[in-house]
């Protein structure tokens, strides 16, 4: 087998294991900075006791994603060493700026956070769920710029063999950067209030701590909307403009742009054929509206796939229908959080038993959509792992054999497995189990 | 001096970081199996619970900072030694996951399988990390333009793990002097014990792991004994380790714990002396050695990292201080406990 597939799907299996974890934490941090918050300033029972509750499937799905998240860090060198040699000089010290400046605080202040009721004051313990939430924001910043160097890179030169830093802010403040951090971390907010929103949508239905579940409800749902919102327009909006301009070629996959041609069509549903040329099946499409979205002119011409070498085009399934599925998803965030929100308001909400059952089983559609957004951003970069610089095949371990990637690729396969069906399993335990009702410490 | 040397002595101290406070968490776990019930195994855990995250963050931080200041040695290390570090990274995924799976459930076979993996996975780390040490210091089979011909099994050679176990019994003898703080009465006195054998095994092993260096890297020797700096870091270490036991005797287990860690870094510090300013010597030929210099990264890379370092790593020192502070002491189990 070739070497350096298995090095790619070992890669995919391992980040798409990761990213499972990172953005639940982002997003739950911050619900739990509010519920801290309101609990600790109005001393109100239920929030303490949604912020112990919450504070534990926090910990129990930040433990798997530290664990999954080592073997990131390794990776590049273990996989990916010429790789690594070639953009060492750039792509490393964002990786150990994570460290200095975020995870360190995230990890230290967790501690505090699980631990340390009691023990310190009660300022103090809500400065450290804060400190959790900023650390988990500013580590996603440090990875997303490593990332979007790969994607637009920036503030270098390529001489000796590599590339060699010129100007770090420039490397650091690529043009994807900041609208590709922004859409990132709104998705982990959605996905943290999807989370909360659907296990107290559960409690509710089993009339488990109900005040507890109304209190982490009514939180969720208004922060789930507030982040569902911004995430289709500007930020994916913008960033999408970011990749017309910067990754033409990415661009003209995701939407389905196979000739090139001005007045581009938004495709807002099709299937991508494998037939050469490319051809969308059954697509449903508004004339003109790419062209308008991308370039702010219903005639701008937009490349399409067809103006590019056959060797520098990403796969058109994969990335079509990712990007597609993302979309749509993101659509149904907002309609689901602005109708539970106009249900509060109506105060018809605690007992649409529909509604709530529907939100128990949405809690996985925002990480879904995390996974499809991250495959359409990074299979859309292919056939580079630098974009424009250096392609994926020439980036793997030259020492590595294809028998040693199989081997851990089976390894972290099943121990990904096994971490998944244990987390799953203890999740579902602890919610059944369910929050306190009144302040009284729980028995582990 | 000069950046590469800077950075050379900065990804030393990540590194001894790393060894000196994840070290003693690996070393609980690693005796972990020892303890005799329910209570002495939660002991244990919410011993390092607090902490172990923080710690393992050196690791990470210390892989990062080898990346950005001399990836030549990141990429060469990490893929040559692929499947070593396959298995060095299940360890750890086992160990950083037991702990918070282990209290979620009461049942005595799922607390057995966690106990477990915890003490496997934390003595497979300890030993992993000391055979990579021990093949560094030997050095590796790089031939020219840095490329690794070694196999796995080469990696297993007598020398590397006999530095796997010396490295195991330091922090066997660390971990244990570590609870000696977080415990009080029998237990206390059990891990005095514990932490007796752990010093005995590991003066030993590094009597035969030392004379086994004169063997197994004569340049490594002869690099160490001629420097000034190594003979001050070897008094420390003698005197730290000498001090050791006596302190433990005396029941000043906080100066023991200061003992044990200025063990590690001392010694670590010899091993770095010994190599500077070679990070990684090449077995074939000294040339094809990766050096602090045809190894790293540009001087601008190396000065934006300095910056990064200097603003970053006194505010982590001084909130990881604070929080240690917090949790000093004899562990207390309550609700929010492992």
């Amino acid at each position: 087998m070739d070497p350096v597939f298995l090095a790619r799907l070992q890669f995919a299996i391992t980040v798409g294991f990761h990213f499972i974890f990172p953005p639940i934490t982002i997003g739950l941090g911050w619900l739990l900075v509010i519920a801290e918050t309101i609990g600790w300033k109005r001393g109100d029972e239920r929030f303490v006791n949604l912020g112990k509750f919450f504070g534990k499937v926090f910990a129990l799905t930040f433990a798997v994603g530290v664990a999954t998240g080592i073997v990131m860090e390794f990776q590049f060198g273990t996989n990916w060493a010429e790789y690594s040699k070639f953009v060492g000089d750039i792509f490393g010290a964002p990786l150990a700026a994570e460290g200095v400046f975020a995870f360190f605080l995230e990890s230290g202040f967790l501690g505090l956070y699980l631990f340390g009721r009691g023990r310190v004051s009660k300022g103090v313990h809500w400065f450290s769920s804060l400190m959790v939430a900023v650390g988990a924001t500013i580590s996603a910043f440090w990875i997303i710029v490593a990332n979007s160097w790969q994607q637009t890179p920036a503030g270098f030169v390529v001489q000796n063999g590599r590339a060699e830093l010129t100007d770090f802010w420039a490397a650091v403040f690529n043009p994807s950067t900041l609208v590709r951090y922004f859409h990132t971390v709104d998705a982990a907010l959605i996905t943290g209030a999807f989370f909360m929103a659907g296990i107290c949508a559960y409690l509710l239905l089993k009339k488990k701590a109900v005040n507890v579940a109304k209190a982490g409800m009514k939180i969720a749902l208004i922060f789930g909307l507030i982040a569902s919102i911004p995430e289709l327009f500007p930020l994916g909006h913008e960033h999408a403009k970011q990749v017309a301009h910067t990754q033409p070629e990415k661009f003209a996959a995701i939407e389905g742009l196979y000739t090139t041609q001005s007045g581009a069509p938004l495709v807002l549903f099709g299937l991508p054929s494998g037939g050469i040329p490319p051809e969308l099946k059954a697509p449903i499409e508004i004339p003109g509206m790419l062209s308008w979205m991308a370039f702010g002119d219903v005639d701008a011409e937009i490349k399409g796939i067809d103006s590019f070498p056959k060797d520098e085009v990403p796969p058109l399934f994969l990335t079509f229908v990712s990007f597609h599925t993302m979309v749509g998803l993101g659509m149904i965030f907002i309609g689901l959080t602005a109708l539970g929100v106009f249900f509060m308001w109506r105060g018809t909400l605690w007992d649409k038993n529909w509604f709530l059952r529907i939100l128990v089983w949405v809690i996985p559609l925002p990480i879904i959509a995390c996974q499809v957004g991250w495959i359409a951003a990074e299979v859309g970069r292919q056939p580079w792992i630098v974009y424009g610089l250096l392609k994926t095949k020439d980036a793997a371990s030259v020492t590595v054999g294809a028998g040693e990637i199989l081997f851990s690729l089976i390894l972290f396969g099943l121990i990904y497995l096994f971490l998944g069906a244990v987390w799953i399993y203890l999740l579902v335990r602890k919610v059944k189990h369910g929050p306190d009702e009144t302040g009284s410490v729980e028995a582990v | 001096m000069d950046l590469n040397t800077i950075w050379f002595i900065l990804v030393g101290v990540l590194l001894i970081g790393y060894t000196i406070l994840d070290g003693f968490d690996l070393g609980v776990g690693t005796l972990h199996l020892f303890a005799r019930n329910d209570e002495e195994r939660r002991i244990n855990m919410n011993a390092i619970g607090p902490v172990w995250d923080g710690n393992e963050v050196w690791l990470i931080t210390g892989g990062g900072a080898l990346f950005a200041a001399f990836p030549f040695v990141y990429a060469t290390v990490f893929s040559g030694f692929y499947l070593a570090l396959m298995l060095l990274l299940t360890a750890l995924i086992l160990r950083a996951v037991s702990m918070e799976f282990r209290s979620k459930v009461e049942s005595g076979s799922w607390r057995k399988f966690w106990d477990y993996c915890f003490a496997i996975g934390s003595f497979l780390s300890a030993l992993l990390f000391g055979v990579a040490f021990g093949n560094v210091l030997k050095g590796l089979k790089i031939a020219a333009n840095f490329e690794y011909q070694g196999t796995f099994l080469g990696l297993l050679n007598p020398y590397a793990i006999l530095v796997g176990l010396a490295a195991v019994a330091v922090i066997v003898m660390h971990g244990t002097t570590y609870m000696t703080m977080k415990t009080r009465g029998d237990l206390q006195e059990r891990f005095v014990s514990f932490a007796g054998k752990g010093w005995i095994g590991f003066v030993v092993l590094y009597v035969v792991a030392t004379i086994a260096t004169f063997f197994a890297a004569p340049e490594l020797m002869r690099g160490t004994i001629s420097s000034p700096i190594f003979w001050i870091l070897f008094i420390v270490f003698l005197a730290s380790l000498v001090y050791h036991p006596v302190a433990l005797k005396a029941k000043r287990n906080f100066t023991a714990f200061l003992s044990s860690s200025l063990v590690i870094l001392t010694l670590m510090g010899i091993c770095a002396v010994g190599l500077f300013p070679t990070i990684v010597p090449s077995s074939i030929d000294p040339s094809y050695s990766l050096t602090i210099y045809n190894a790293s990264s540009t001087d601008k890379t190396l000065t934006v990292m300095l910056i990064i370092a200097l603003v970053g790593m006194p505010l982590v020192i001084g909130y990881t201080y604070y929080i240690y502070r917090v949790f000093k002491g004899e562990v207390v189990i309550t609700g929010d406990s492992y």
